[in-house]
């Protein structure tokens, strides 16, 4: 799984930080910042819930 | 009732259901809501306040898919704008957009300004402080002893005085914006009591700013000053403004929250007692606390920008929209047995509660550590917890924007 994010639109509601802080951090500003873009397969279920969640859709897998 | 648009067509067919519709069940949604799922997932309504028309979207996936619609707008002085509440004409001439009620690109920069003050680093950092005001409203509940009014001694004071310290606001002011706070939120008051409110909690918020540009403090609205002082994006009225939103969503929402979720849980013990013996469960309780509730059902409208198409139906240019959270939530095709309150739902996450798209709520993780918390601690030290009164005798808050109970009678 590879995971990539369009930091542009992020508009910070922190979903993806709350749920999987081992693969998503916020920079400073509140901005969805990736720690890993390859998360293990363990963390592929919570990541994809992620990209579900975001409210602005901003984060894409592919697997 | 008030026509803010004397221009405005009362509508024609008499056909069209009023809206908003009355539940028939504290605990779930008017039951129209389902038939129209089924039916018409993207119906018409008469509002109320108005006696104007608006549209009804009522499924999950039509509800986020006008949320995050860019051809939709928030802005509620556009004249299709379905009020949900009375405003007076002049006062919506005058009065300045909140972040809510903002499209980009102004809204892209305030929110902008305001989303590093909520951060989930700084969330989970304002878990102690949450944790002690929690736990000094209970021991003061203890030593008053039953019966308590769960609303006033518990459900209130905590996120009022979590936001006032978020904010800079003097607790000991609290009296007063709570009531000009829970008068905001009533669908029943006239224009005239509805501008009041808003005017006293106006004049208060605007000698508080006042004050912070001479002498800043450690707080949000201080630090909104100073980014302004840099890059200016706003003046003095859009802070008060914005001070005025942080400080109304920031208590009245999770307070209404708070009392009815221990209210969920009271009326469904076996759930209770899971919690109870497993805290891990709690952060699933409180999502499916938000999504079977769904306090904020008619928060979100919007008016199109242009001519948009949802499942079918041409919204025009200049209508309004109702996209329903507490409907969305309750769409079977997602949540399967919706109107049952089942605290280990898988998907209960996926609810709307705090709205879609760019405008979703900018407190919510705050919001779920209140919850959590309050849940949690009331629970784990007042086991015996039960309701005081039958549960037929209570006053939910049909009238309101935002649902709950007047009042939570409690003992132990
Ligand atoms: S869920 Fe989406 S919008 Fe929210 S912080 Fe993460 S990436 Fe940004």
């Amino acid at each position: 799984m590879r995971v990539s994010v369009d930091p542009d639109r992020c508009v910070s509601a922190g979903q993806c930080v709350m749920l999987a802080p081992e693969v998503f951090d916020q920079d400073e500003d509140g901005i969805v910042t990736l720690l890993q873009s390859e998360p293990p397969a363990e963390l592929h279920a919570v990541v994809r819930q992620t990209a579900s969640l975001c409210p602005v859709r901003l984060i894409r897998i592919t697997e | 009732m008030t026509q803010h648009h004397p221009a405005a067509e009362v509508p024609s067919s008499p056909a069209l259901p009023d809206f908003p519709m009355r539940r028939t069940c504290p605990f779930s949604p008017p039951q129209r809501y389902a038939e129209l799922r089924e039916h018409e997932p993207v119906s018409q309504a008469v509002l109320k306040v108005t006696g104007r028309p608006a549209w009804l979207v009522t499924t999950h996936e039509h509800v986020k898919a006008v949320l995050g619609d860019s051809r939709v707008s928030s802005n509620l002085k556009l004249p299709g704008y379905p009020h949900q509440f009375p405003i007076p004409e002049e006062m919506l001439r005058e009065v300045r957009l909140m972040l809510l009620s903002m499209d980009p690109p102004e809204h892209t920069a305030q929110r902008r300004y305001l989303i590093p003050e909520f951060t989930a680093r700084r969330m989970r950092a304002l878990r102690p402080r949450v944790q002690q005001i929690v736990d000094a409203r209970i021991d003061a509940m203890l030593a008053q002893g039953g019966p308590v009014d769960l609303v006033a001694a518990l459900a209130l004071a905590v996120p009022s005085l979590v936001i006032c310290e978020l904010l800079g606001v003097p607790y000991e002011d609290h009296p007063q914006f709570e009531e000009w706070s829970a008068l905001m939120m009533n669908h029943d008051i006239s224009p005239q009591e509805y501008g009041a409110a808003v005017m006293a909690l106006d004049s208060y918020l605007d000698k508080l700013v006042t004050a912070k540009q001479a002498a800043p403090g450690d707080d949000l609205i201080s630090r909104f000053i100073e980014k302004n002082r840099e890059d200016p994006i706003a003046d003095h009225t859009d802070i008060v403004t914005m001070a005025r939103l942080m400080l109304v969503g920031g208590h009245e929402t999770t307070a209404n929250m708070i009392s009815l979720g221990v209210l969920g849980l009271l009326e469904h013990p076996e759930q209770l007692a899971a919690v109870q013996a497993d805290p891990e469960l709690l952060p699933g309780a409180v999502e499916e606390l938000l999504r079977f509730f769904s306090i904020s059902d008619s928060g979100t409208a919007r008016v199109a920008l242009e001519d948009i198409e949802v499942d079918g139906v041409v919204i025009k240019a200049g209508e309004g929209i109702l996209p329903l959270n507490n409907s969305a939530n309750h769409d079977e095709s997602v949540f399967p047995d919706p109107d049952t309150l089942d605290i280990r739902r898988a998907e209960a996450r996926s609810h709307l509660a705090f709205g879609y798209g760019i405008h979703q709520c900018i407190g919510q993780n705050l919001a779920r550590i209140e919850l959590e918390i309050v849940y949690g601690t009331l629970f784990r030290r007042i086991p015996g917890l039960k309701l005081a009164v039958p549960l037929s005798e209570l006053r939910f808050k049909d009238e309101a924007l935002v649902y709950g109970v007047h009042e939570l009678p409690v003992t132990w």
